[in-house]
Parts: C-alpha cells; sequence; structure tokens
C-alpha cells in the first residue's frame, strides 16, 4: 500500500508537449509510472512519448480512465487548468507550476469545495516537486532513485530538503511509504494535516515525518490534530530558525509575518503537541531511526 | 510589491474612497507651490517611504505657513529614514507628499489581508485607530472585528455594514462607510492587492466625514504579469539594491547580517542549510536560492552576488541535485572561482544525481575548495574556515 499513488494509477499530463512536461513525463514513465497521455489544447490526436494526446481533460479521463494528473502549464493557466481536472472527474492533481496569483488559487480551493468531500479532487502544490511511491509510482519530478521503499510516510513544503531527508533515510536503510510534496505557497491544495489523515489510515505508513517552515500555521494545526486522532508518531523537522520576521525566504509562504509563525515557536508548540522534533536538518534520519526503534 | 502612500490614495480614490487634498513634491520649492495650490492654512508635510511609523522617525510634520513647509521638506528629502519597519539602514526619501490639513475627531483602523488559515481575504476593523494592530491584538483582541469574505460571492453590503457598525460610527456614517469599504474591496480584488491597510481612517472634526488619512497597499508579485499599471508603479529607490540585482537575474535573494555567504538550490534546503550555520556556531550572510536550473552563468552570477557583500568572510554551496547533475554544478563552480579572484574560502557540499562525477571535478580542479559530504561537515567547515579568516584578516591588519 501507499497513499495518493501506487503502480496501477493511470496519470496524464497537462502541458504534455511542452519542453518541461515533455521532460518530465519521459522521466515518470521510465520510473515506471503509468502515464497514459496528456493535454495540449490544439494538438488532440496527436502522439507524443508513444501516448495519445487530448484537447481536454474530460477526454482522457473518457478514453483512457485517467485518475491523477500533473500540471506543467504557465502560472496564469495553471488555476485553469487545475479546475479543468477537477471538473473532469480527476482524483489527485499534482501541481508543479509555482508562481500562481494568490487570487487565483482562492477561486480554485472555492471550486473544488462544491464537490462532496468524498468526490473532491485532492490537490497538492502549488509550486511542490509531485508525489512518490518508492519503487512503484512518480507524479512529480523528483530524482527517483533517491527514494527507498518501506514504512515512513513523508509530507513537506520543500522539493530539495524532502531529497535531503530521503537520502539520510536511505544512508540509514530506511524506506518510504510515500512522499508528498505540498508545496511552498501561502495557499495550497492540501495542508500538513490533509496528509496525515491518509498517512494514518495507510497500513504500511508506521511513521510520518512532516518537513515545515516558518510561515502560517499548517505546522501546529497538524500536529493539533496527530495529537488527538493519530495512532502513529510524527517526527518534524521546522526549517527557517535564522529568517528574519517579515521576510520571504525563497516560498512565498515562508515569511514570517505574526505571532506563532517563526521556526522556534512552532518547535515549542510541537513538541507541547507530542511531536518528536529532528534537532537539525541533518538529523532527520536518525530521529527517524530512534522513533521506529521504539515503535 | 509595495507602493507609496499618495500612490495607494490615487488608486483608492479612483475607487470612490475619500482622501484629502494633496499633491506630490520633489523639492522644497515644490512642496512650497503645493500647499499654495492646496490653499487653507495647515498642510501636512509626508515623507514617501515604504514604510510605516513614520511619525516617529520625523518623516511627517504639520505645518502652518509656507516656511515651515519649505524647512519640513528640506529636512526629509534626500535622508535616510529610520522606523521600526525600515531596519538599521533605513530608506530614502526622495518624494513627499503634501497634503491638506484635517480637523481630526476620531481615528479609527481598517484592512483587507489574505487570510492564509481560511483561504480568503479578511477584513479587519478597530475603532483603535493610530496604533501599531499588532499591539491592539496583543493587548486589546476584543477592539478587533474580523470578517472574512467569501471568494466566490465577494464582499457583501450586510457585511461592510457590520464592520462600519463594529467601528463605532454613527447611523448618518454607515453609509459612506460601506462605500469605503467597498471601494477598498473592489481595489483589492481588481488589482491582485494582497494588503490594504488604512491607519488612521479619521471621523473629520465638525462635519464627521470619513476620511483616509494614511494608506498602505501591496500587491502579489506573481499576478503583476497581468496588472501593467501597478508594476509601472515600482520604486526601485524603495527596495534592497543587492535583492533586486538577484531578482533581475532570476535568483532569490535576501541579505542578512551575518558574514558566511550561502548559495543552495531549493528555498527549503536553503533555510535549512542557513540553520545548520547557526547551530554550528555562524551566522548566515544571505539567503539564495538559485533553483533547479543552476546553470554555469547562473552560478558564476550568484557567486557574484554573494561575493559583492564585503562582509562575507567565508561561502558556503550547498546543492541536492535533482532534475541538475552534481557534474554540471562542479562545472559552473570550478569555471565561477576560475573567472572571479575569490579571497575567502569556499566549501561546497554536492549531493544527488551524479554526485561521485561531481566531487571529482572539484577534487581534479586544483583549487583550494573545501568539500564536505553530509550537510552538518559543511556547516562546520564553513564556521571552521570562517574563523580562520577573520584571524588571518585580524593578523594582516596588525
Amino acid at each position: 500500500m501507499s497513499i495518493l499513488i501506487n503502480k496501477e494509477t493511470r496519470m496524464i499530463v497537462q502541458g504534455f508537449t511542452g519542453k518541461i512536461g515533455s521532460f518530465h513525463a519521459q522521466d515518470m514513465i521510465n520510473y515506471g509510472s503509468t502515464v497514459v497521455g496528456g493535454i495540449t489544447p490544439g494538438k488532440g490526436g496527436q502522439t507524443h512519448l508513444d501516448r495519445p494526446v487530448f484537447n481536454t481533460v474530460r477526454e482522457a479521463v473518457e478514453q483512457e480512465g485517467a485518475e491523477a494528473s500533473i500540471i506543467f502549464v504557465p502560472p496564469a493557466f495553471a488555476a485553469d487548468s487545475i479546475m479543468e481536472a477537477a471538473e473532469a472527474g480527476i482524483k489527485f492533481c499534482v501541481s508543479i507550476t509555482d508562481g500562481i496569483p494568490t487570487q487565483d488559487m482562492m477561486k480554485v480551493k472555492q471550486f473544488l469545495r462544491k464537490f462532496p468531500k468524498k468526490d473532491r479532487m485532492v490537490l497538492t502544490g502549488p509550486n511542490c516537486a509531485g508525489t512518490i511511491s518508492p519503487e512503484q509510482s512518480m507524479l512529480g519530478i523528483m530524482p527517483g532513485h533517491i527514494y527507498k521503499k518501506g514504512v515512513v510516510g513523508v509530507v513537506g513544503r520543500s522539493g530539495t530538503l524532502g531529497y535531503e531527508a530521503a537520502d539520510q533515510m536511505r544512508e540509514l536503510g530506511i524506506g518510504i511509504s510515500t512522499s508528498v510534496g505540498i508545496g511552498g505557497d501561502p495557499i495550497n491544495g492540501s495542508s500538513h494535516r490533509d496528509i496525515f489523515e491518509k498517512f494514518e489510515q495507510d497500513e504500511e505508513t508506521k511513521l510520518v515525518l512532516m518537513i515545515g517552515e516558518i510561515g502560517g500555521s499548517q505546522e501546529v494545526e497538524a500536529g493539533v490534530y496527530a495529537a488527538k486522532h493519530m495512532s502513529k508518531p510524527v517526527v518534524a523537522y521546522i526549517a527557517g530558525l535564522t529568517a528574519p520576521k517579515g521576510r520571504t525566504m525563497g516560498h512565498a509562504g515562508a515569511i514570517i509575518s505574526s505571532a506563532g509563525e517563526s521556526a522556534a515557536e512552532k518547535v515549542e508548540m510541537l513538541q507541547d503537541l507530542g511531536v518528536t522534533i529532528a534537532p537539525t536538518p541533518s538529523a532527520m534520519g536518525e530521529t527517524i531511526a530512534k522513533v521506529l526503534a521504539k515503535t | 510589491m509595495d507602493i507609496h502612500e499618495y500612490q495607494a490614495k490615487e488608486i483608492l480614490a479612483g475607487y470612490g474612497v475619500r482622501v484629502a487634498d494633496g499633491g506630490l513634491a520633489y523639492s522644497p520649492e515644490d512642496a512650497v507651490q503645493r500647499a499654495r495650490e492646496i490653499g487653507g492654512e495647515v498642510w501636512a508635510v509626508k515623507a514617501q517611504i515604504h514604510s510605516g511609523a513614520r511619525g516617529k522617525a520625523g518623516g511627517v510634520k504639520i505645518c502652518k505657513s509656507y516656511e515651515e513647509v519649505e524647512a519640513a521638506a528640506e529636512s526629509m528629502l534626500g535622508k535616510r529614514l529610520v522606523t521600526h519597519q525600515t531596519g538599521p539602514e533605513g530608506k530614502v526619501c526622495l518624494r513627499l507628499y503634501i497634503e491638506a490639513g484635517t480637523n481630526i475627531a476620531k481615528e479609527l483602523y481598517f484592512s483587507l489581508l489574505v487570510d492564509r488559515a481560511h483561504e480568503s481575504i479578511i477584513m479587519v476593523g478597530s475603532t483603535e485607530g493610530g496604533m501599531d494592530i499588532e499591539d491592539v491584538a496583543e493587548n486589546n483582541p476584543e477592539k478587533i472585528k474580523k470578517i472574512q469574505i467569501d471568494p466566490a460571492v465577494g464582499l457583501l453590503d450586510f457585511q461592510a455594514r457590520e464592520m462600519a457598525f463594529s467601528l463605532g460610527l454613527e447611523p448618518t456614517q454607515i453609509s459612506p462607510a460601506v462605500k469605503l469599504i467597498t471601494g477598498c474591496y473592489r481595489a483589492m480584488r481588481d488589482l491582485d492587492a494582497n494588503m490594504i491597510e488604512i491607519n488612521p481612517l479619521i471621523v473629520t472634526g465638525g462635519s464627521g466625514k470619513l476620511m483616509i488619512m494614511d494608506a498602505k497597499m501591496g500587491f502579489d508579485d506573481n499576478a503583476l504579469f497581468r496588472r501593467q499599471k501597478v508594476a509601472e508603479l515600482r520604486d526601485k529607490t524603495q527596495e534592497d539594491q543587492r535583492e533586486m540585482a538577484a531578482a533581475d537575474r532570476g535568483l532569490s535573494y535576501v541579505g542578512l547580517d551575518g558574514d558566511i555567504g550561502c548559495m543552495i538550490n531549493g528555498a527549503g534546503l536553503a533555510m535549512a542549510t542557513m540553520d545548520m550555520i547557526k547551530l554550528a556556531g555562524g551566522e548566515p550572510a544571505n539567503f539564495l536560492d538559485v533553483g533547479g536550473g543552476a546553470s554555469a552563468e547562473r552560478t558564476e552570477k550568484a557567486f557574484r552576488l554573494v561575493l559583492a557583500d564585503e562582509g562575507v568572510k567565508a561561502m558556503l554551496v550547498n546543492i541536492f541535485a535533482g532534475i541538475n547533475r552534481c557534474d554540471w554544478i562542479a562545472e559552473g563552480v570550478v569555471q565561477a572561482v576560475r573567472k572571479i579572484d575569490m579571497k575567502i574560502p569556499l566549501i561546497v557540499r554536492l549531493s544527488g544525481t551524479n554526485v561521485e562525477a561531481g566531487r571529482k571535478i572539484i577534487a581534479e580542479s586544483g583549487l583550494p575548495i573545501i568539500t564536505a559530504t553530509t550537510l552538518a561537515e559543511a556547516a562546520e567547515k564553513a564556521v571552521q574556515a570562517r574563523n580562520e579568516q577573520v584571524a588571518k584578516e585580524a593578523e594582516v591588519a596588525a
């Protein structure tokens, strides 16, 4: 088992024939993902990477049974593509695209809420590296080879810091059930907490690693959820100890604008909630190893 | 992106919001001319810098004669004003806004913000105008009214009325207040603003009219592509020169107070690396995310940017290559070091795709590059190299 994607998940690529879309679609295919086609409006009927190109997501769902989608569409059009996927019946969508206007994301979130929760598309991103269920399937842009299959569920905002965690775990012989990137934007499709719910229900996952950062209150909300509803241990690392208040640290969402948003405050609150903190970014692997040894 | 008070007022006036008569001045003579045009007997001379709390920094002066206007203008123009929002370096004042003096009966607070938790725009109001809203939130939270706006239907009149009543306004002032609140909301929505703060929003003495006294607007950088007119309001003199130069090159840079320069790929890894430097006993000089496609050209630009900070005593490069390849990055680093005459130690940690090939290129370059395999080792070596460099420089100076 894994969450969100597995070997059988039928995937499409929105923005399939562009340079970036093509590159990563090929990479996903090489990894073993079931990529059944892609969308480029106006190029429907053509073949790309030996797979059909469709004009609309609906056609891909009807003709190929597409269930999951990844978005490489430029930021001005990305929100529209996300909503098209939701309307067409896609179950899981990853937006790699970053730089989507905030008010567009508000509309997207509002649009998704019109579907009853059981039918609602799960969106991760924007501005994320995607999701990988190691040695099965990848819907993202990560270097697949650094991920080992195993029992740790990973959820994080940052791409490269997620790679760092995967690499540290692999060095220690620890594997991952699924690693989910939720992106660094202020408004994102899924929160840490949303992904916690899925890991809690996944039999294969024995422990959850949360890689958070400064800004917003998502990490603490996930911690509150874990304290109340989770049977599995949670390890967390929060990046941005040195970040000054009021400055955006690369990710649009990584900014300390009010109380409770700094790394030190989040760490303190999470500790109070029973979350084990990796004290440094280089100690993510060893902290997980210690907690795993106790379970 | 932030804009000046006078620009925000111009925008909001276009949305039917009442502002005092005013005009822009670039010199003391201009300022006096504007005061004459405005007429009356009292004027406010206001420094146009991208910061609040200007009053305490001498950036707002009430004048009762043309001579006073001229003197106030002279005291501000060309000066760097330091407020608690600007940092110690302050912000240069090159423009003044001269405004008709207003008789104030009441000072209120009103703002519109992006609420991350509720994924919508939120309206915030308080009867405690003129103060720092964060202080009010901490000391008198009951004096703050917050109303969520549904993104699907937008601001509704009853919500604007509810806000107006909570500001303690008289029945005759409710309708003008609704117009003002609605105008601000429309500006926020139409122009992709992420913040509008009116502090204070005033009730004038005598006539009891509502007017905005100070206005701040901030815009979503990601939406500027479709807001050309807003983008044109950018005042580059108010922004950090290095951060702007970085942005022009597609790099994300934030200058900090430490002395260990950093070049990292990915915002999260960059923050984590800076954390490691601090935990190892050092202080980072900057945040710098070179992004996914770190080409040789980009690497060189990033090096020049970090080294332009003369306080930097050592530089740490930490790259986790995903889509990238360590051998390409190593070549970029070697090229950059050869081109730039580096006088401080360089520590490089590579990880990920093609890491062996990358390390080989660094090792065989013959350059005095310190290498590390793990994040912790990289940070420790950077701090050590920094300490040695500081000691060496002290020796030379002695």
